[in-house]
C-alpha cells in the first residue's frame, strides 16, 4: 500500500493551471489564502467559494481527489462546527432546550469557519495537485532568491527540499522492510500501552537512521559523479517563464482581491443592510 | 593497440591508512581501451569497487596515479573535467536518482555543466530514447523497477556525453529480468555509441560478454585477459573463490571426469558444439 502514495499529490494534466507559472501560482495562492481571512459577510464568502470552485474546474483536477485532501480534516471541521453551533450565542434563536441553545449567530460562526478550512485545503492542495514537487522547489528557490543579499544558502535549501521529496517513498519502503525484518525476528508492535509501544520503535528508528546515513553518503558521490558543485553556474531545462496567462491569472486576481476588500471594508458597503450579515 | 582512455600506474590505496594496513588497492597497473567493454571481477573486498572509485576521482591514490584521457586524477582542478568524460552508475537504483521525475533526473548532470536549455532537452530526450525510457520521461521513480530505475541512471550519464561509464555492480540489486534490461543496455552503449563501459560484477555470465575481463583479488589484479582465456583456467578461478560460468563449469566436469571435452566454452551454445565435437570424434 506504501508503494502507491503519490509525493505531492501531482495530477498530470494540460489546463491553464497546469500551464501557469509555478511562481505566480504560489504567490496567488498565498494571496488567495489571505482573502479567505478578509471575507466576513455571506455575499464575499459565497463569491470566495464559487472561484474555488471554478479554480477546481479549470485545474481538471477529478473532484474525487479534491475531496480526498479534506477528508483528513474533516473530522475536525465537523467537530469545531458542533462546538461553535451550540457555544455561540447571539441573533436569532432557532432551538432551545435545556443548555441546547441554537442560534443564528452560532450556526453563521459554523458555516464560515467550515467554509474558509475547506477553501483553505482545497486551494492549497490545488497548487500541489497542478505543479510538480521539482518545479515548486525550483519556484520557490526563485522566488526566495532575493534572500541570497543576506547570505542565505537559497540554492542549498531547495536541494534539501527536492531531496526530501524524492527520498520520502525509499525511506517508507525501507521503513517497511525493516518493520517485516524485526516481526519475523519476534518483535512485537502491537501489545503494551504507549510507552511500551514507543519503546517497541527503537528498533525500527536505529536501522533507519544508521540506513539513511549510508543513503546519503552514496547519493553524495552520485551527485560528485554527476558534476554537481554548490549550484553556481547550474542551468535549468525546464524554463519559468511568465506569459501572457500568468499577466492575466494575476490581474483578474488583483481584481478579485479589490473587490473582496471593497465589500468587506468600504463603508458605502458594509452599510447596506444587505450585506450586514458580519461576523 | 587503441590508446588508453584510463590508465592505473602502480596505484596503491588503504582505507582508514592511519589504522588499517591492508591495502584495498596494491600496485595496481592496468589501462581501459576506447571503446572496450572491460569487465571486472573479484569477490567481496577485492579492490574491485575501490578501483572503479578511482576513475572518476571519488578515490585518489596513496600512491601511483591513475590518467584518465590525459588527466591526473590527483590534481584537483581536473576533477570536473574528468568526470564530464567518466559517468559512474552505482548498485543501489534509489541512491543514485536526484529528482522526482525521471526526465528532471536525467537532466540533472546536464544542469550541472551550466548548458542552455534547449541542448539540455535535446541530450535529455536523446538519453531516455537510447535506453528506452523515453515513454516514461514523466514518471516518479519510485514507481519504477530497479532495472529500470538503473537504465535512467545510464540514460543520466548518457546525456553528460561522457565517453566511459564506469558501473559498479548495477545488477546486483535487480531481478533476472532487471539485469537482462540492463546488460541490453550496457550492449547498446558499446554497440551504438560508442562508449567505453567498465563493469564491475560478480556475475560471471555478464562478463563473459566482455571484451575483456580483469580477475582482482586481495587489491591485486590476479588476470587480465578475453574472457575465453580467463574462464579456461577453471581451477585458479575457483582458487579465489569465484565461480566460472555455468556452461564452462559444465564442459570442466565432464572434461574432470575423463571425456576429452575442451571446457574452454562460455555459453550454452559453445559447450553444446564442444560437446558435439567430442561425440563426433568418437562415432
Amino acid at each position: 500500500m506504501v508503494k502507491d502514495i503519490t509525493i505531492g499529490q501531482y495530477f498530470p494534466s494540460d489546463s491553464i493551471i497546469h500551464r501557469l507559472d509555478p511562481r505566480v501560482k504560489i504567490v496567488l495562492t498565498l494571496v488567495l489564502i489571505v482573502c479567505i481571512f478578509i471575507c466576513k459577510n455571506i455575499p464575499s464568502l459565497l463569491a470566495f467559494v464559487l472561484i474555488t470552485a471554478l479554480l477546481v474546474l479549470v485545474s481538471k483536477v477529478p473532484l474525487k481527489m479534491v475531496l480526498k485532501s479534506i477528508k483528513p480534516i474533516a473530522i475536525v471541521i465537523l467537530f469545531t462546527s458542533l462546538l461553535n453551533i451550540f457555544y455561540i450565542r447571539g441573533g436569532t434563536v432557532f432551538f432551545e432546550w435545556k443548555f441546547i441553545h441554537i442560534t443564528s449567530k452560532g450556526l453563521f460562526t459554523a458555516l464560515f469557519m467550515a467554509a474558509r478550512v475547506i477553501c483553505l485545503v482545497v486551494i492549497s492542495s490545488l497548487l500541489t495537485y497542478t505543479t510538480t514537487p521539482t518545479m515548486l522547489t525550483d519556484a520557490i528557490e526563485r522566488l526566495l532568491s532575493p534572500l541570497k543579499i543576506f547570505k542565505i544558502p537559497v540554492h542549498t535549501l531547495s536541494m534539501m527540499m527536492t531531496l526530501a521529496l524524492r527520498f520520502i517513498p525509499v525511506l517508507i519502503d525501507e521503513i517497511d522492510r525493516i518493520t517485516n525484518a524485526q516481526k519475523a525476528r519476534g518483535a512485537d508492535f502491537e501489545t503494551g500501552g504507549l510507552i511500551k509501544k514507543a519503546q517497541a520503535m527503537i528498533p525500527i528508528i536505529v536501522p533507519l537512521f544508521i540506513s539513511s546515513i549510508k543513503h546519503a553518503y552514496e547519493l553524495a558521490d552520485a551527485m560528485d559523479c554527476r558534476c554537481y558543485t554548490d549550484g553556481s553556474g547550474r542551468t535549468r531545462m525546464k524554463q519559468m517563464k511568465t506569459k501572457a496567462s500568468d499577466y492575466a491569472a494575476l490581474f483578474v486576481s488583483l481584481v478579485f482581491v479589490t473587490a473582496l476588500i471593497l465589500c468587506n471594508y468600504a463603508p458605502f458597503i458594509t452599510g447596506l443592510t444587505f450585506f450586514n450579515t458580519v461576523i | 593497440m587503441a590508446e588508453s582512455v584510463i590508465k592505473f600506474n602502480n596505484v596503491t590505496f588503504t582505507y582508514n591508512a592511519e589504522e588499517n594496513d591492508i591495502p584495498a588497492l596494491n600496485n595496481v597497473s592496468f589501462g581501459v581501451n576506447k571503446g572496450e567493454f572491460l569487465a571486472v571481477l573479484g569477490h567481496n573486498g577485492s579492490g574491485k569497487s575501490t578501483a572503479a572509485k578511482m576513475m572518476n576521482a571519488l578515490l585518489i591514490p596513496d600512491s601511483g596515479e591513475v590518467i584518465v584521457d590525459g588527466m591526473n586524477t590527483a590534481e584537483s582542478e581536473n576533477t570536473l573535467n574528468i568526470r564530464k568524460k567518466v559517468g559512474m552508475v552505482f548498485q543501489n537504483p534509489d541512491n543514485q536518482l536526484v529528482a522526482t521525475i525521471v526526465e528532471d533526473d536525467v537532466a540533472f548532470g546536464p544542469e550541472n555543466l551550466g548548458l542552455a536549455p534547449e541542448e539540455i532537452r535535446k541530450r535529455v530526450d536523446f538519453a531516455l530514447k537510447a535506453v528506452g525510457m523515453y515513454e516514461l520521461k514523466d514518471r516518479e521513480p519510485h514507481n519504477l523497477s530497479g532495472g529500470q530505475k538503473q537504465r535512467v541512471a545510464i540514460a543520466g550519464a548518457i546525456a553528460m556525453q561522457t565517453d566511459c561509464i564506469v558501473m559498479d555492480e548495477p545488477t546486483a540489486m535487480l531481478d533476472p529480468s532487471g539485469r537482462a534490461e540492463v546488460m541490453n543496455t550496457i550492449k547498446m552503449l558499446k554497440d551504438e555509441l560508442g562508449i567505453t563501459v567498465i563493469l564491475i560484477t560478480h556475475y560471471m555470465d555478464e562478463a563473459v560478454k566482455a571484451d575483456r575481463v580483469i580477475v582482482m583479488n586481495n587489491g591485486e589484479i590476479i588476470m587480465d585477459d578475453t574472457p575465453k582465456n580467463v574462464f579456461s583456467q577453471v581451477e585458479i578461478i575457483k582458487n579465489l573463490g569465484l565461480d566460472v560460468p555455468q556452461a564452462t563449469e559444465l564442459a570442466y566436469r565432464l572434461n574432470k571426469s575423463g571425456l576429452n571435452i575442451d571446457y574452454s566454452v562460455l555459453n550454452e551454445e559453445e559447450c553444446a558444439q564442444a560437446i558435439l565435437r567430442f561425440a563426433g570424434v568418437k562415432r
